[in-house]
Parts: C-alpha cells; structure tokens; sequence
C-alpha cells in the first residue's frame, strides 16, 4: 500500500470503526458456543420428551421426535408406585430423606464455618497459620481413605445406618472447603472495619452477626450452593452410612435403574431423573446471579 | 484492674517537662515480629489538648505506634498510659479513645446515623443520650442532611466527616487519626485538613496523627515526631523540626522542594570557622552551633532552595555573592525552582516567579549561611 493511499483512507475515519457483519473470529466463537450447548442440551432434551411418552411410543423408535400425545403418567409411577424389589412407594420417601440430610448438614456446615473461618481471619491465635494450613491439606484427602474410620466412629456414637450418620458424615467433610472460603472472604474485607468495630467496643460475636454477616450475603450464596449440591448429589456417604430404609433419592435412583424385573420403563426411569435433579437444578436457576457475584466477589474492592 | 492501680502507686505514672501529667504518654514500647523489630524502646509523651503528628515514611512504625496506643496491637515490651491511667492491657473501648481510619472504615449496610450511633449502642448508652449525642457531631461536622444515606450514596470528604463524627461521639478525650486524609484528592485533602484544625481548636482534645504528608504535619502540629525504623529522629515544633533538623535524615525528609546536600569540610580557626565546598570558601558567620567545630571534619552542608539568594541584595547572615550558571528552571506558579552549577556542584535555589531565568545564564548567589545546616559526613548528627 502507498503512502497517498494510506492517508486518503484516513482522511474519511470519524468516530467508531465500522464492524464487518461477517467476521470470521466472530462466527468462530458462535459456533463453539451453539455446539457447547447443543453438547449439553440434547440429551435433556431427550430425557424430557421420553419422561412423558408412554412406552408403546418408546418402543417406537425415534427418541429425537416429541410424542403425539404427551402423558404425565410416568411421572406419578415414579413419584408414588415405581417399585425397587419388592418395594413399590416410589421414589418420594428417598426424596424427604434427602431433604432431611441435606437442611441440617448445610446450616450446621456452614454455621461452624463462617465462625472458624472468621476467627482465623480476624482473631489470630499461636498456630493459628498452621491450624490454617493443617485445613487446607485436610481438604485436598480423598474420602475414600476416610470411609472405613468414619464408619468405625458413627458405630461408636451408635448413630450407624441413621440419618444422623449421614447428616454427621456430611457436616465435617465440608468444613474444611468451608472454613477456606470464608476465612478467604473475610479476609479480603478491609482490616481497619474490623479495626474500627473493635474500638467501637463491639466483641468477637457483635462483630460477626452485626458487621461482617450482612456483607456476607454473596459468599453465603456460594457456600449454600456449594453444600446442597454436594449434599444432595451425594451417592457414597448415602450408601455406606444411611442403611437400607433410609437411602437418600440418588441412590433409591440407581437401584430403581438396576433392580427392575422384566419390561424396562425408560419413561419412569428418566422421570426419576428428572426429580432428582430437579432441586440443584433449581437452585442455579435462582442464584445463579449471586453465586457469579460470590465467586468475583474477592477480586472487587469494597 | 487492681494490677493498673497498683502500677500507678508505684509512681509510674508519668509527669511531662512543665509539670503536668501528659494525656498520653509511652513508656518503653517496643514491638517485634520474630526477628523483625518494628519499634524499639520507644518513649513519647503528649500533653493535654496537644495535636502531635508522627511523620515518616511508610514502613517506620508510626502506625503500629498509633495501633499500640489505640490497643488494637499488643506491644512486645513497654507500658502505654492514658490520663495518668496503665491501659496496657486495656480494650480499645476503655481505653477513652476515638480512632478514625484512612480507608474511612464505615459500617456499609448502616446509615450514616448507625455509624455515628454504633458504638454507643454497643455500650448500651440510653436513646435520649445517643440521640444528644449523634446530633451534636452531626452539626459541628454538618452531616445533618446526610443522617438517613448509607455510605456507598457518599463522597470521599464526607465518608471522612462521618467517620470523625463516630470518634467525635465517643465523647473522649484522645483522637487518633491514621492517614486520614490520604485517600482524597488534593483539594479535598487541604479542604478537611483545615476542617481537622479548626475541629482541634473548637474541641481542645489531644490529637495523634499519623502521615507520610509533611505538609499535613508542618500545617497541623503542635509537635511532629519524625520517625525512621521504628525510632523518633527528632521531637519538635514544626519551626524548629523545619529550620534546625537534628540530623541528616530529618533534614531530608523535611521539605518541599527539598534541601541541598553538598559535601564539604570545616577550617579555619574555632573562633572565626570556614567552610570549604569544593573551590568555594564560605565563612560560617552567625551559625548556630550545636557543638563546636574542628578544623578538618568531614561534613554536608545543608541549606533550603529559599536560603539561596539570586541577585546582588544582601541580607543578615548572607554570605559574599558568588558566580553561579543556571542549568535549568522549574516554574511552581508563586516561585520557581533555579537549578544552579555552582563550584562543580548542582544546588537548587528559589525565585520569585517574577524575576526571568534561562538556562546557562551567568547569576550571582548568595548563601544565608545563618540557617543553614551542618550534619557530620559519618554520623549525619548535626553540628
């Protein structure tokens, strides 16, 4: 290109730059995405429009056409009657026993957390950076390696195949993960706040519930997040502490799949699905918002 | 309590030069981090209603000293007393202090009135007090309008004002500030600068501050502490910290633009000293010595751009004019700065804006050898 030609362009250049429609990084990044999506969404999309035919349309063939005539029988099969073995009150007790494991293990989990994790960050004590550490490496042990001695241990509290082994077992495997991300939270809040409640006279206590716990609003969001989904995705813990009349749903779910005799009812097994997963999934659904915040949360200044 | 008590019958309780007992005063504070010694056997004592100001640059310990003093660190070593009392072992609250912050510190999710009230709350004080209270800081600092807002709806210089208001309804008797002014910008920061001295002369309380801002410390103290690795280097009214610095550290700290330093050796005789700068010979006539000269020492000769006189007008304590080039002019507005080659040597001098200089013009200058100062080259003590 000439030097005049250069200048002639630049004579006309005034305000943005005008785009090209047809960029080619552009349509690059839209079809990743399109794909990326597709990736995820049509083997839900599967999983709903079986869940509501019956299994004659199934039988059928063509598992990509929604079905003529939409019936949400299989649902109630598998909410009140699908049957495991002999058993057939479908999946609907497993779904309060998950309820009842996941409430109390994710208050408890998090109300310990959010103290431990302040006073490390707040209220430093002799060894409290190693204690710190000791957390961390504590999170990073796979639980297998924990299972036999905390089945050991809920048999000596007597509390073995109950609910509250569960609930128990839940409750201090998340701590440390917890106590990380709250002690990091507080951390990153300015000191001289601190500073300044203290000269204000309040204690270790007011300053947690009074200062520091409504500007928590977006790690608890996260913490909550983090501890129902675990908790209620949960297969392991479920199997080995809960004993056989109080499985949670996943695992109610998996022995629905492998258990059934004779016909097997695709339409109800995808309906189970569906249930189990619908609770996390609403959970995203409605802070999703605040869990993006939560986790940007660190890198923004007050 | 009973081992505070005990203490004072000791007859540790301090007493200041002019007989008074101090407001505060520091007796023997050291602080370290392992190895790492932050303050060093410090002492430090401030009178009633004085306005003291700890200077230095970041990383001197002037704000652990202010933590230590507020209790909101626990010193290694020494005892810190506040109205004759031990509060060494004292809570923050109790110790009759209200601490305002550089980054402000304000309570987000509380209005401005729960954040003036806070404290007083806390200390279950009754409403109709609270209330007398909040209303009486919120009209010397005239943050009426501003009550009902959260502080995210206010500016820097107000977020500031409210949190002087929750150490001004504290009702005590000692104000610490901790860089309070550095998070503003230039206008504001002189704006409440001259808000924070008329609030000390309507109020009388002792005041603390710490700054790394000289112009915050020569235009707010009584006294200046200067402080350099945990040490004070000189404790002292601004005048005297401005025209005789103790040492060569002080000297330098001190001052915008700041002072020359140019080697140089003493002669002549202990009546009638000389002081040799390269080819030049100044006779030291009307210095005010701190200690006598020795004819041989090694010295730096210290003296302020504003000491430098372009011209030929002679003034008290001026020494004979001397053959100077100008190198280059930096203009300020109300003078500039004249950057002078004199004798193999680079000086800065000041000038009024009026007077023209251009770079190697031919000027004379003269030295006002009275206030300048002499620092021994090993020691950097002054002479």
């Amino acid at each position: 290109m000439s030097a005049s030609q250069a200048i002639d362009r630049n004579i006309g250049a005034e305000g943005p730059k005008p785009k090209r429609f047809f960029d080619p990084a552009r349509w690059g990044v839209y079809s990743f995405l399109i794909i990326t999506a597709a990736y995820f969404l049509i083997p839900l999309y599967i999983v709903i429009i079986t869940s509501v035919k019956d299994l004659d349309t199934i039988r059928d063939g063509n598992i990509f056409f929604p079905p003529a005539h939409p019936t949400l029988a299989p649902w109630f099969k598998a909410w009140f009657t699908a049957c495991t073995g002999l058993e057939c009150r479908g999946i609907s007790p497993n779904f309060w026993n998950s309820v009842i494991i996941t409430v109390p293990s994710v208050i408890v989990s998090i109300a310990v957390a959010l103290t431990t994790g302040y006073s490390l960050a707040n209220w430093p004590f002799k060894f409290s950076e190693g204690f710190f550490t000791v957390l961390i490496v504590g999170s990073f042990i796979p639980y297998q390696v924990m299972l036999y001695p905390m089945v050991l241990l809920t048999k000596n509290m007597g509390i073995y195949s109950t609910l509250y082994a569960v609930i128990f077992v839940h409750t201090v495997f998340g701590l440390p993960i917890l106590t990380l991300l709250f002690r990091n939270y507080f951390s990153s809040l300015p000191v001289e706040l601190f500073k300044a409640a203290r000269v204000d006279g309040a204690g270790f206590w007011r300053i947690l519930l009074q200062i520091f716990l409504p500007m928590s609003l977006p790690i608890l969001v996260v913490a909550v997040i983090l501890q129902v989904t675990g908790i209620w995705n949960d297969f392991l813990f479920g199997v080995v502490f809960a004993g056989l009349k109080n499985y949670p749903m996943t695992v109610k779910l998996n022995n629905m799949f492998t258990s059934t005799q004779g016909v097997k009812e695709y339409n109800v097994e995808m309906a189970a699905t569906l249930l189990t997963g619908s609770i996390p999934l609403a959970l995203y659904f409605f802070s999703g918002r605040y869990f993006v915040r939560g986790i940007a949360a660190g890198a923004v200044k007050g | 309590m009973n081992d505070n008590t005990a203490m004072n019958a000791l007859g540790s309780a301090p007493m200041m030069a002019n007989g008074r007992p101090p407001s505060v005063s520091v007796q023997g504070l050291a602080l370290n981090y392992g190895s790492v010694k932050v303050l060093e056997k410090l002492d430090l004592d401030i009178g009633e209603g004085e306005f003291l100001v700890l200077l230095g640059p970041s990383g001197c310990g002037k704000s652990t000293l202010l933590n230590c003093i507020a209790g909101l660190l626990e010193p290694s070593q020494g005892k810190v007393f506040i109205k004759g009392k031990n509060v060494t072992w004292e809570e923050p609250k109790d110790r009759g202090i209200g601490m305002v912050f550089q980054s402000y510190a304000l309570y987000p999710q509380m209005t401005v009135e729960g954040n003036l009230s806070f404290g007083l709350r806390v200390a279950r004080l009754p409403k109709a007090e609270i209330a007398r209270r909040v209303a009486r800081a919120a009209e010397i600092l005239q943050l009426e309008p501003l009550l009902k807002r959260k502080p995210t709806a206010l500016s820097g210089g107000q977020r500031q004002r409210v949190a002087i208001g929750r150490a001004l309804v504290r009702d005590v008797d000692v104000f610490l500030f901790d860089e309070p002014l550095s998070n503003l910008d230039a206008k504001l920061r002189a704006e409440l600068r001259v808000e924070i001295k008329r609030l000390h002369q309507k109020l009388g309380n002792t005041m603390i501050y710490v700054t790394h801002d000289q112009i915050e410390a020569l235009t707010l103290a009584d006294r200046i502490a200067v402080m350099k690795s945990g040490v004070i280097q000189q404790l002292d009214e601004p005048l005297t910290i401005y025209n005789r610095p103790r040492n060569r550290y002080v000297a330098g700290f001190i001052g915008s633009p700041s002072m020359n330093f140019v080697k140089a050796r003493i002669a002549g005789s202990p009546g009638q000293p000389l002081l040799l700068l390269g080819d030049l010979t100044l006779p030291l006539t009307g210095y005010e010595y701190a200690r006598p000269l020795i004819a041989g020492t090694d010295v730096e000769f210290g003296v302020r751009p504003e000491h430098l006189r372009l011209g030929t007008g002679a003034e008290d304590g001026s020494s004979d004019p001397v053959e100077a080039v100008v190198d280059l002019v930096e203009p300020m507005g109300s003078d500039s700065l004249v950057w002078l080659k004199v004798g193999g040597q680079v000086l800065s001098a000041r000038a009024e804006s009026s007077q023209r200089f251009s770079p190697g013009q031919k000027v004379l200058v003269r030295f006002r050898v009275a206030l300048a100062s002499l620092f021994d080259a090993t020691t950097g003590e002054r002479l």
